[in-house]
């Protein structure tokens, strides 16, 4: 078991090796020299060059040969894989602050909009699913599987606008937008659940119908075992093991922030951060959190696997 | 005779066996959702075909297109019989330019699937087929691209190929006749989007290779290329058409978010940046813009998911389920 849990911590090694290729590649590569994006449209190439040499854009992308064998490392790829090792992630040419300052600045805000939305997008889905399920083809099933699916056809920017325009701007029940206390915290969780619940739901359903038909639970009906029972017992702890690989894996999310949310409530997280140095062509802010997203998520996932040969005895790792 | 023994009858009858199509598309047949969403479904290809034809008139006559065309003097109207959905900030008919963000929408699915299918259903044929080291190689690939997340992903890589599309001389023959948005929005989705499609594949391919067909196959003498794509790939192929039916409103609503964030659609009305213009307007009261918009992309979303849904029950039942487990 230990061995299993080091053998796939050290798997996430490879795959974060490969993220930061993909990212570099995105950034470096595809986009070419990233100073254009800076300087702008209009920019002379004297400053273009000004900036590639400031920030290290005019170096080699790999690996130095001018001054082989002494340098050969003075190149972006080694030096950014050598800073994001050691969490350096440079600084912003908008704010000029340290972008390790304004991530750690950043989580807080996130934290307190996609806490409190994935918790009730967890019971909530979890709950209406068990009652879809129960009441499977009547309906109630049928009516629950079409409010979802009406829901996730609807654009969660007309969510956000309808709530803005009608409960916070007409009727004046919040705030409209802005970070100052709890209050400020309601419309986002309550538009994020609205629009995301929808897909939650039906995921579970699929998931929980699945276990229905499965032969343990027809072995159950025939000992006498009520449909409560079956369900809550037999149905649901089985449901357990795709239901929290799905929980898992969204808690990397968290922290990448509710991206449209944050931008639309004004909420100072690290969604808000992202868009903002996407329009500012803040390139290593994008970068930073598009990094930290993806170790995350791949720290988790290895998490996940773990998790499963606790919920479920059945599987044994070697 | 009872029902079942005339079908039974009637399956006998018949010379040759049916196929996976005809037998989908009877059971199609008699879903009512599906007809329903189907029919919506052609209404809106109708729509798409005749926005198509607007567009492309004018490209050709080098003309500025209709929808295009400011009427400052009528600017902002309310609904009228002239402007069933009324007119926006410059005076052009919101209904014909919901019109025309159909046509992008479908651009969208369209050009987003010429880079996910070649792309997915070749990397997963290839690892499934082939396994060993390339298989390796291509599921690190995978896993890599989809630990990255999702949006941050595409919202990359299309921030950065618009920035490089624009600067590109080359590339400005190619961006007179399509939006540099649309291109780098198709880009990010594309090169994020293959990674479901490639393990369906990857996964279908690893089952195919042990059946006996195959195995007669190689005995009569077939290269690996005719076995993957002239024995293997008509038994897959059905998976890519779900794929695309299940992904396409995804699609669609992510366009609107970038878009909306204005690092997507620039010059085109999409239903992203009709949506962003109509932001403002509601704010005076103006909401017959916003709600033609939500109305248009809400049918179009809701008859792909429950066709496609359907369409996934009749061709492949396991499917869903296999789906659900792995998110």
């Amino acid at each position: 078991m230990a061995a299993y849990i080091i053998r796939r911590l050290l798997s996430v090694v490879p795959i974060t090796i490969g993220v930061m290729l993909i990212t570099f590649f995105v950034f470096r590569v595809v986009g070419g020299n990233p100073a254009y994006r800076i300087a702008g449209k209009n920019a002379t190439p004297a400053r273009i060059a000004q900036i590639s040499h400031e920030r290290g854009y005019d170096k080699p992308l790999f690996v130095n040969f001018h001054e082989f064998p002494r340098y050969v490392f003075e190149a972006q790829f080694p030096r950014l894989a050598w800073n994001l090792v050691r969490f350096d992630f440079g600084q912003s040419i908008v704010t000029k602050e340290r972008v390790g300052t304004m991530l750690r600045q950043g989580v807080g805000p996130s934290l307190c909009v996609t806490t409190p939305l994935f918790v009730i997008e967890l019971v909530l889905g979890v709950g209406l699913a068990l009652l879809a399920a129960y009441y499977r083809n009547t309906w109630i099933d049928r009516g629950l599987v079409l409010l979802s699916v009406m829901g996730m056809s609807i654009s969660t920017l007309v969510y956000i606008m309808l709530a803005q325009y009608w409960l916070a701007s007409v009727w004046r029940l919040f705030p409209v937008w802005g970070f100052e206390s709890a209050r400020y915290l309601i419309l986002p969780v309550m538009v994020g659940v609205i629009a995301g619940v929808g897909g939650e739901l039906r995921f579970y359903r699929t998931v929980m119908l699945d276990e229905m038909y499965q032969e343990y639970v027809r072995t159950a009906r025939a000992k006498g075992a009520s449909s409560r029972t079956i369900l809550f017992r037999h149905v649901l702890r089985n449901a357990l093991i795709p239901i929290l690989t799905n929980v898992i894996i969204a808690i990397p999310f968290l922290y990448t922030g509710a991206l449209l949310l944050e931008n639309f409530f004004g909420i100072p997280g690290l969604g808000r951060l992202t868009v903002m140095a996407l329009f500012n062509f803040d390139d290593d802010v994008v970068f930073a959190t598009t990094f930290i997203g993806s170790i995350l998520f791949v720290l988790f996932n290895a998490l996940t696997d773990i998790a499963y040969t606790w919920a479920d005895p059945r599987i044994r790792l070697k | 005779m009872t029902t079942a023994e005339k079908e039974l009858d009637v399956i006998s009858a018949s010379a040759a066996p049916e196929g996976l199509w005809t037998l989908a598309w009877r059971q199609l047949r008699r879903n009512r959702v599906a007809m329903i969403c189907l029919f919506i479904l052609c209404v809106y290809t109708g729509t798409w075909i005749y926005a198509e034809g607007v567009y492309w008139t004018a490209k050709i006559r080098g003309s500025v297109p209709d929808y295009k065309i400011s009427h400052y003097e009528i600017r902002n109207e309310a609904p009228s019989l002239a402007h069933p959905l009324g007119t926006n900030f410059a005076g052009r008919d919101n209904f014909n330019q919901l019109i025309q963000g159909t046509r992008i929408a479908f651009e969208i699915g369209l050009l987003t699937s010429l880079i996910v299918i070649p792309l997915g259903f070749a990397l997963g044929a290839l690892a499934g087929y082939f396994g060993g080291k390339l298989d390796g190689a291509i599921v690190y690939l995978y896993s890599v691209v989809a630990s990255v997340p999702d949006i941050l992903l595409i919202m990359s890589i299309t921030y950065v190929t618009r920035a490089a599309v624009e600067r590109s001389p080359a590339m400005q023959t190619v961006t007179r006749y399509i939006d540099s948005g649309l291109l780098a929005i198709c880009v990010g989705m594309g090169f994020t989007g293959w990674v479901g499609l490639c393990r369906i594949i990857r996964g279908e391919y690893l089952k195919h290779r042990e059946r006996q067909y195959v195995l007669a196959a190689r005995a009569l003498g077939a290269n690996h290329g005719a076995i993957m794509f002239r024995h293997i790939m008509p038994n897959v192929s059905h998976l890519v058409i779900i794929n695309f039916s299940l992904r396409f409103p995804g699609l669609i609503l992510t366009e609107v978010v970038l878009s909306y964030l204005g690092i997507g659609i620039a010059n085109e009305p999409s239903w992203g940046t009709i949506i962003n213009d109509a932001k403002q307007r509601l704010w005076l009261g103006n909401w017959w813009e916003l709600a033609g918009a939500t109305v248009a992309i809400f049918f179009l979303v809701l008859a792909l998911n429950l066709f496609g849904d359907a369409l996934r029950d009749a061709l492949d039942p396991k499917l869903r389920i296999a789906e659900a487990k792995t998110g």
